[in-house]
């Protein structure tokens, strides 16, 4: 349906997918957890803006990458926790994929110039 | 299917809101912060701060749920289908309804779209083209003359171009029948400025318009190309007789192309220097007096019609000065093309503005009626939607619901009701008898504008029929409704209310229908029965134009003569005459100044009178008493003392009722000897009020067009081909027109009151079908609902006679209620289609009579049927139910 065509993702937002569908490759998630993941794997290096973040969440879900629940956390608190789905997982693959080979792409630019 | 998985997922993650995440997310962030050493309260504000303004991040988060409201149309779209399909019935007849409602609107739309508004296909700027007429003190119409029309292009400076036009024609033979084709002769700058470029040659050149006939070139329609030439590639520069004179084909005009006449598709084009040769050799470029041109300015970008009309009267104010024996009290006066007067534009206007009427009073009869319908449905659908709304539906969504039906109905509707108005396309011209022989061409256009239209009246009768159970259904009381159905429950009362108002309504306009429709029958049964005063049975009548092939006056008189009397052998013929004009034609009799012995007009007023030039036998063939003196002979002939007769509104007039044979009377400046006086007959249609009429003999007044009349019992399939071979035999070059009755003669001035009786009739009839079956419906409903109530009063002992007087009464009322509101608005209403009307009072009591009658009969037919169901109602079981 055309109304659920994906709109081309900026390079940018495009990281950003990649690195959430990664964290929650690894299991369900909620958002707060998706962010200090993030920043804490990278040692510091990638720090998410909370305002990227959560739109992008809302819109993979409408894509149907991933899928949402209200779940009760370890200390006892209500979160929204994101889990990846077979769209998602292909989505991951194809995006690591394109991911390679762009920094591939770009390092040879950078060694040959 | 994914986006079905996608669309259930969308659904479902409206379970939350994204303010209860972002909280957990400040939450957790400030609990971080803190195990890292702040203190809470900086926590607090330094989590908040990284976290953005929320608003924003809510903002953008509500972005992505934009799609929410497809979402909800594709729930509405699927969930309407659904009912739709479970009650295919409702339906049909709704979609029915709406068809009928949105096809006649987008048909009369396209009509007056492609008849008065852009009447001429491929013409640039039509909204710019203003039709020219001159007038006079008295306030008359007339043509322009070429010099007057030359001098305002020299003047004018808020005027892009002056584009003169008269209509003409030529005959065309074909084999051994005759066919008139329309054309004109136009300005040198015609096809420029209409912006039309011929697919061959070229259109003419500047100065291809002065000098007599000294430019005999013409430009030819795509269809005359296709037709007689059968589409030669080598067409430019060979030559095609026109009224006798060979004529030069320049170019060839691209298809679509009509010209500039509403009604006529035009077969060829002469420049104005060749005028004299289509106007039986008067010359009238040099003659300011020669009124002839139906011409069009167009205004420069950014200036009005009335900008341009102020600066041409001007100049025509100057011309009067200058000019005083020719211009005197001359002036000018623009219109815009749809009120063109002088075209079938003029003559459509008022026929298309009753049908406008008709079709949106049939629009407003159909939206009530799906109105109605919708609200049984919103009734029985009042415990579905009370639960939508309790489980926090919103009402505003309820609401979208029932447009969103609404608007899929209105659209299968205007889809179905454009196939419609395309199929209706040509009906006008259909309803329209040819002139002369001429198929007129009264085309619908269907652009993007009357789509456009056609559009926002469906979104508008959506919004009217839609609404309707809306405002029921969206202030359902909850608390009530959802208590079991009982006999009246909170709401139904305000739907009662609403579908009585909507039956009167339409009963009301479905008399205002009909009594129009009633007045348009009697008006044509009185034209059936009525006699024009000369004989219209046994009666043939044609043409024979010896002009074209090429006669001259003198050579033409010769061929009348031997015509006529070849005619009268024809076996089966009783008599047969000349004359220049027919009665009943399109062309209109000529008008000359008159004077009278002993009558002496008022100083300031020139009599004038209109005449016919007719040939021996006229009268005893058409059956026009003589009252007094004698009907012409063939002896009264050029050689003869110049004769006249008179009819009988013309001795009235100039001889005070006193008998003018024997007297003397001048007209085109000739006196003439009166010895006969003739009962006076219509002369143009049925509506026109008795002038003064006279007649001439056609030997002292020769003409080169001549009506031919035939009085025999024989029909004119026996007639033609001995009347073929009768010209035949003097020319063979020669054909007669169209050969018809006279009667067919008279019967086609009738076409504008034959389009609004078909409308009316048609309109008026649905109108009632559809506002008998609301009654029907508001009836149904009301024995419904009431059956407890029914059922009480016969378990107290009422029987079934007083069930149906009960039921009856309140149909009834609405009945007499509406039949009341209908006829008061007719009695307003009819004077409008006065001038189509004979011999019929707009506030004729009897039509008005019958149609109440036949409205209340098909009303009390509508009741009957749930009266009879209520007396039927078992008293226990309805009373348990």
């Amino acid at each position: 349906m055309a109304i659920f065509r994906r709109r081309k993702p900026d390079a940018l937002q495009g990281t950003l997918d990649l690195l959430v569908l990664k964290i929650l490759s690894r299991g369900p998630h909620h958002g707060y957890g998706i962010a200090a993941d993030i920043t804490a794997i990278s040692d510091d290096l990638l720090r998410v803006e909370e305002g990227s973040l959560y739109p992008a969440l809302h819109r993979m879900e409408h894509l149907g990458w991933i899928v949402a629940d209200w779940q009760t956390t370890a200390n006892n608190r209500r979160a929204r926790v994101y889990r990846l789905t077979r769209a998602g997982d292909r989505q991951l693959a194809q995006q690591r994929d394109k991911w390679a080979r762009v920094t591939k792409g770009v390092a040879k630019v950078l060694r040959f110039a | 299917m994914g986006w079905m998985r996608r669309l259930r997922r969308s659904l479902s993650s409206g379970d939350g809101t994204f303010d209860e995440e972002a909280r957990f997310h400040v939450d957790e962030l400030t609990e971080e912060l803190v195990r890292r050493g702040l203190a809470r309260d900086d926590a607090r504000r330094e989590a908040e701060r990284r976290f953005g303004r929320v608003t924003i991040a809510r903002e953008r988060t509500a972005d992505v749920d934009m799609f929410r409201w497809v979402d909800d149309l594709r729930r509405d779209v699927r969930y309407g289908l659904r009912l739709l399909r479970r009650n295919p019935g409702f339906l049909v007849l709704a979609t029915l309804c709406l068809t009928v409602g949105i096809g006649a609107n987008a048909a009369v739309f396209s009509w007056i779209e492609g008849i008065l508004l852009r009447p001429f296909p491929l013409v640039a700027d039509q909204d710019r083209l203003c039709a020219v007429v001159s007038t006079n003190r008295g306030g008359d119409r007339g043509d322009m003359s070429w010099p007057d029309w030359r001098d305002l292009e020299r003047s004018s400076t808020l005027v892009d171009a002056f584009i003169a036009d008269k209509i003409t024609g030529t005959t065309l033979s074909v084999g051994d029948r005759a066919a008139r084709a329309p054309g004109s002769m136009v300005s040198a700058n015609y096809f420029d400025a209409l912006g039309v470029h011929p697919i061959l040659g070229r259109g003419f050149l500047p100065g291809e318009d002065v000098g007599r006939n000294a430019h005999p070139v013409t430009v030819i329609s795509y269809q005359a190309w296709q037709d007689r030439f059968h589409g030669d590639p080598d067409i430019i520069g060979k030559t095609q007789m026109l009224n006798g004179l060979p004529h030069t084909i320049v170019g060839v005009a691209p298809p679509g192309f009509y010209g500039t006449f509403v009604g006529y598709a035009f077969q060829f084009w002469v420049p104005a220097s060749m005028q004299s040769q289509f106007s039986a050799g008067v010359y009238a470029l040099e003659d300011r007096g020669a009124s002839w041109i139906e011409g069009f300015v167009k205004v420069k970008r950014g200036v009005s019609i009335e900008q341009a009309q102020a600066e041409l009267s001007a100049i025509m104010a100057r011309l009067e000065k200058d000019y005083p024996d020719t211009n005197r009290g001359r002036g000018i006066r623009l219109y815009p093309l749809w009120q063109t007067p002088f075209n079938n534009a003029g003559a459509m206007l008022p026929t298309l503005g009753i049908a406008l009427g008709v079709v949106l009073a049939v629009l407003l009869i159909a939206c009530a009626n799906v109105g109605n319908l919708l609200l049984v449905r919103a009734f029985a659908r009042r415990q579905e939607m009370t639960i939508r709304l309790s489980i926090g539906a919103g009402r505003g969504r309820l609401v979208r619901q029932l447009l969103t039906e609404g608007l899929m109905l209105s659209a299968v509707a205007t889809v179905a009701g454009l196939v419609l108005a395309n199929w209706l396309r040509d009906g006008l011209a259909l309803l329209t008898p040819p002139r002369g022989g001429i198929v007129l061409r009264l085309p619908g256009e269907i652009d993007w504008r009357v789509l456009a239209l056609s559009a926002s009246v469906a979104v508008g009768a959506t919004l009217l029929f839609g609404a309707v159970p809306a405002l029921v259904t969206s202030r359902v009381d909850l608390a009530g409704a959802l208590r079991s159905e009982s006999g009246s429950v909170g709401g139904s009362r305000r739907a009662a209310w609403l579908r009585s108002t909507l039956v009167v309504v339409q009963i009301a306009l479905s008399v205002v229908l009909l009594v129009g429709a009633g007045l348009l029958v009697k008006s044509f049964q009185a034209i059936r029965t009525a006699s024009p005063g000369f004989t219209t049975d046994g009666v043939l009548t044609t043409t024979v134009d010896a002009f074209t092939a090429g006669y001259d006056v003198g050579r033409a008189r010769v061929f009348q003569d031997e015509l006529v009397d070849r005619v009268r052998a024809i076996p089966g013929v009783q008599s047969a005459a000349l004359s220049r004009s027919t009665p009943f034609s399109y062309a209109t009799a000529a008008t000359s100044p008159i004077a009278v012995d002993n009558d002496v007009p008022p100083r300031d007023q020139q009599p004038s009178v209109e005449y016919n030039t007719v040939g021996p036998e006229y009268f005893a063939t058409l059956g026009i008493p003589i009252v007094s003196g004698r009907a012409f002979t063939a002896a009264d002939d050029e050689r003869a003392a110049p004769v006249a007769i008179v009819d009988e509104a013309a001795a009235a007039q100039f001889w005070r009722g006193a008998d003018p044979v024997g007297s003397r009377v001048q007209l085109k400046g000739e006196w003439r000897r009166v010895v006969g006086l003739a009962r006076s007959v219509k002369s143009r249609n049925f509506l026109e009020t008795p002038r003064p009429f006279m007649y001439v003999p056609l030997r002292q007044n020769p003409a080169p067009i001549v009506g031919l009349h035939i009085r025999t019992p024989l029909a004119a399939a026996a007639i033609r081909p001995p009347l073929v071979a009768a010209i035949h035999a003097l020319d063979a070059n020669i054909a007669p027109g169209e050969l018809i009755t006279m009667r067919e003669q008279v019967d086609r001035t009738t076409a504008a009151q034959r389009i609004a009786l078909t409308m009316l009739i048609v309109f008026g009839g649905v109108a009632l079908a559809l506002a008998a079956i609301g009654l029907y419906g508001v009836m149904s409903a009301t024995v419904a609902q009431g059956a407890r109530q029914l059922a009480l009063r016969m378990a107290l002992g009422a029987d079934a006679s007083d069930v149906l007087r009960l039921v009856l009464a309140r149909g009834l009322a609405l009945s007499a209620i509406g039949l009341a509101i209908g006829a008061a608005a007719a009695f307003e209403t009819t004077r409008l289609m006065g001038y189509l009307l004979y011999a019929v009072d707009p506030r004729d009591p009897g039509t008005f009579a019958a149609v109440l009658v036949v409205v209340a009969g098909s009303t009390i037919a509508a009741c009957l049927v749930p009266a009879r169901r209520a007396t039927r109602t078992d008293p226990i079981q309805a009373l348990r139910a």
